[in-house]
């Protein structure tokens, strides 16, 4: 009985220490990623427009989208990508302890995490901000009509903090109902349980079309009451893994602004302006100065479409959600998406 | 001659290595020293990890303020308070769903348990489908189910249902009058131990007094006078406030008084339901275990159906619900954990908001784990306390 134990306690240790060095494993996330020939990416468990697996298990979405467009640079294969859904409290442990390369998980950019939870923002893909849906019926026209209104929030993200925040200022006595899943939080409100449901607009918007009873009997108030940058991140020890996908972001940012699409890119490679030619690879060595082949945005850009595409097929006019460019828009057209140049 | 023998048969002492006895110590040596270097490596690599992958650490981050608002709190609470505080409130709500849960199990596992010793057909048949069904559904699904029910079937928060009283029932939950705080409340509060110490020294002299004449007094009503009556006094002589909170209409439904929301409602039941079925259960066979013969025995001595029932099966009954009651209180507790997915903000729920605002996942959740910890031991320690008093006594 005793040398029984004795075994398991050193086959316990055992295990420890291989399971450990496996973790410890660093380094080059690139090198890594080559030779496993996937990216592993960590999306939402189900948020329609962002990331949303059908009834094959394929996955589409704006944030599914980052990481296809990652892959087509790094393999010339938009389909090199293997997803971990996540929810909200293992999003980061996901991240940090080398579950997935990439966390392009609807993730708000903040102080705390860029700086305290070993891992940085590579970019913005999507301005968003906090706001209150809430039924017609209850005939409410702003956020500060909810004075002591039932409240309810998914656990696990800014939200909550937010939604204090914003009560505190404006002395609203907002009674906040905390949910772990969004399923039950969804329940609850379309059930009646509370007066507002609070969370990201884009996220509102993608709740109303996929789950009212009647998309129509709710609305979504115009206030927002904190700004939520949206955008994908990755671990803090790999700067080269950093910057290649900070880079593929800005590609597909560029793109649109050169009007480069999936559609016409192979007829730009030909085009006269160096710019063009640079970020498509006919000329310059961007891509290797990545690490990665030259044709990198090329591929990003055919197979997955420049950021605008990406945009108005996920999450745009013609979608469910109907959410306008806004904020979104390139600076071009009075929008905060700006590509740093390729050059 | 048996010292003679003895001395014969001793056996020549085993070198070191061969003692049985020496060697069951290295053994144990052995198995400490692994565990104890085991608990090192982890920790000291956890550490290491983290330091590496540039995570904070520590528990410092208790001081800060928490930010977030608690739906529901027994202690004063705000946003401004502390990620300290904001535990302590969620601990205080899982002590307070544990409480009233496991003296509701208790109550509700007893009376089904003895239904389904009845004579009576349709009563046992009704208490054994009860056990069947409820002990074998996940208690998660039933919490689903009780919460769907509460929020789907209550009238909405505008029109609420009033039950006179000023007692209103919606889907945000159930609120009443409650009486406005003053000092006298507090002092009959406090009154309230003195008048349960009081019961127990009368319930000492009348058994004294019967030991000594032979006469009996009645117990029950005398006790329960004197629980009451003390605080009761207590607060007359503080001058009897009695201006209750009324809850107000508001533009979304009332506030005020005092309310007991939806979320704790349905917790509350689910886990009384579930956990009663497997009460009813320890209590049926705890009755099965005394024989038949000890009734009769007693009958025959010309004691009544209540007495006989107090005296002498509950006593030794007893002796076999205790300790697998105590692991259901344990379950009980244990299971309110779950009340994180119908919205009730108990320890885990604000442990978790907590985690997510401060990405402190080790300290957030060695918290939680300690907390359950802690809790479960004293309820053990209690329950063993109470089983060791009420053990058969040999003589």
């Amino acid at each position: 009985m005793k040398f029984r134990h004795l075994v398991g306690a050193a086959a316990a240790a055992l295990f420890a220490v291989v399971s450990v060095s496996g973790a410890a494993q660093a380094g080059a996330t690139l090198d890594a990623i080559k030779k496993k020939g996937f990216i592993q990416c960590g999306v939402n468990t189900g948020l329609a427009g962002f990331s949303v697996a059908d009834s094959q298990g394929v996955w589409t979405g704006l944030d599914v989208d980052i990481c296809k467009a990652v892959a087509a640079a790094v393999f010339g294969d938009a389909n090199a990508v293997k997803y971990t859904p996540t929810n909200a409290q293992q999003r980061f442990t996901a991240l940090t302890s080398g579950e997935v390369d990439i966390l392009s998980r609807n993730t708000t950019w903040t102080l705390t995490r860029d700086a305290s939870l070993g891992m940085m923002f590579t970019g913005v893909t999507y301005y968003d901000g906090q706001g209150f849906m809430v039924p017609k019926s209850a005939k409410i026209k702003s956020a500060k009509e909810l004075k002591g209104a039932t409240v309810c929030v998914q656990t696990g993200t800014t939200t909550e903090l937010n939604l204090a925040d914003f009560a505190r200022a404006n002395k609203l006595n907002i009674k906040p109902v905390v949910f772990e899943s969004l399923e039950e939080s969804k329940v609850a409100f379309f059930g009646g349980r509370c007066k507002a449901y609070t969370t990201d607009a884009s996220g509102l918007a993608s709740i109303r079309a996929k789950d009212a009873p009647n998309p129509d009997d709710y609305i979504i108030l115009p206030e927002l009451i904190s700004k939520e940058p949206l955008g994908p991140a990755v671990r803090r020890d790999d700067v080269e893994w950093f910057t290649l996908v900070k880079w593929v972001l800005y590609a597909l940012g560029e793109a649109e602004e050169s009007g480069i699409t999936s559609a016409n890119v192979n007829e730009m490679k030909s085009s006269a302006d160096p710019n063009i030619q640079r970020l498509l690879g006919v000329s310059g060595d961007m891509g290797q100065k990545l690490g990665i082949d030259n044709a990198w945005a090329f591929n990003a850009i055919k197979q997955v479409g420049n950021y605008g595409e990406i945009f108005e097929r996920n999450v745009g006019q013609k979608t469910p959600l109907r959410l306008a460019r806004g904020l979104n828009a390139t600076w071009k057209n009075g929008g905060l998406m700006y590509a740093m140049p390729v050059r | 001659m048996a010292d003679q023998d003895r001395a014969i048969h001793v056996p020549p002492r085993p070198s070191p290595w061969n003692d049985p006895k020496i060697r069951a110590i290295i053994y144990q040596i052995v198995l400490i020293a692994g565990v104890v270097a085991l608990g090192v490596f982890l920790v000291s690599n956890t550490l290491t990890n983290l330091e590496q992958r540039q995570i904070r650490t520590g528990y410092g981050f208790l001081d800060q303020e928490a930010g977030f608002f608690i739906g529901e709190t027994l202690i004063s609470y705000d946003a401004a308070s502390s990620y300290g505080r904001a535990f302590l409130v969620g601990l205080l709500n899982t002590l307070k769903v544990s409480v009233i849960g496991v003296v509701l199990a208790t109550i509700l596992g007893t009376i089904i348990g003895i239904a389904r010793l009845s004579q009576n057909w349709i009563v046992a048949r009704l208490a054994s489908a009860y056990v069947e069904t409820l002990r074998n559904i996940p208690l998660l699904l039933q919490l689903f189910f009780w919460y769907a029910a509460l929020t789907n079937l209550l009238p909405a928060s505008d029109h609420a249902a009033e039950f006179g009283l000023n007692i209103f029932l919606s889907k945000e939950g159930l609120r009443y009058p409650w009486p406005v705080v003053e000092d006298a409340h507090i002092w009959a509060l406090i009154a309230l131990p003195f008048g349960i110490a009081g019961a127990v020294a009368f319930s000492r002299w009348a058994r004294a007094r019967q030991m000594k004449t032979g006469r009996q007094m009645p117990l029950l009503w005398p006790s329960l006078v004197i629980i009451v009556g003390v605080p009761l006094i207590v607060w007359l002589m503080g001058g009897a406030p009695s201006q209750f909170e009324i809850p107000e209409k508001t533009k979304f439904g009332h506030d005020g008084g005092a309310a007991v929301t939806p979320e704790f409602l349905a917790l509350v039941l689910g886990l009384v339901t579930y956990t009663a079925s497997f009460i009813a259960e320890i209590v049926r066979a705890g009755i099965l275990a005394v024989s038949w013969g000890q009734s009769e025995a007693a009958a025959a001595l010309g004691l009544r159906r209540g007495p006989t029932l107090r005296l002498v099966v509950l006593p030794q009954a007893l002796r076999v619900i205790v300790p697998p009651m105590t692991s259901q209180f344990l379950n009980l507790t244990k299971n309110s954990s779950l009340a994180v997915a119908i919205g009730y903000p108990d320890l885990v729920s604000v442990a978790n908001t907590t985690l997510n605002q401060t990405g402190q996942a080790i300290e957030c959740i060695s918290l939680i784990m300690a907390v359950y910890l802690t809790v479960s031991l004293s309820i053990a320690g209690a329950m063993n306390w109470y089983n060791r008093r009420i053990a058969l006594v040999e003589r």
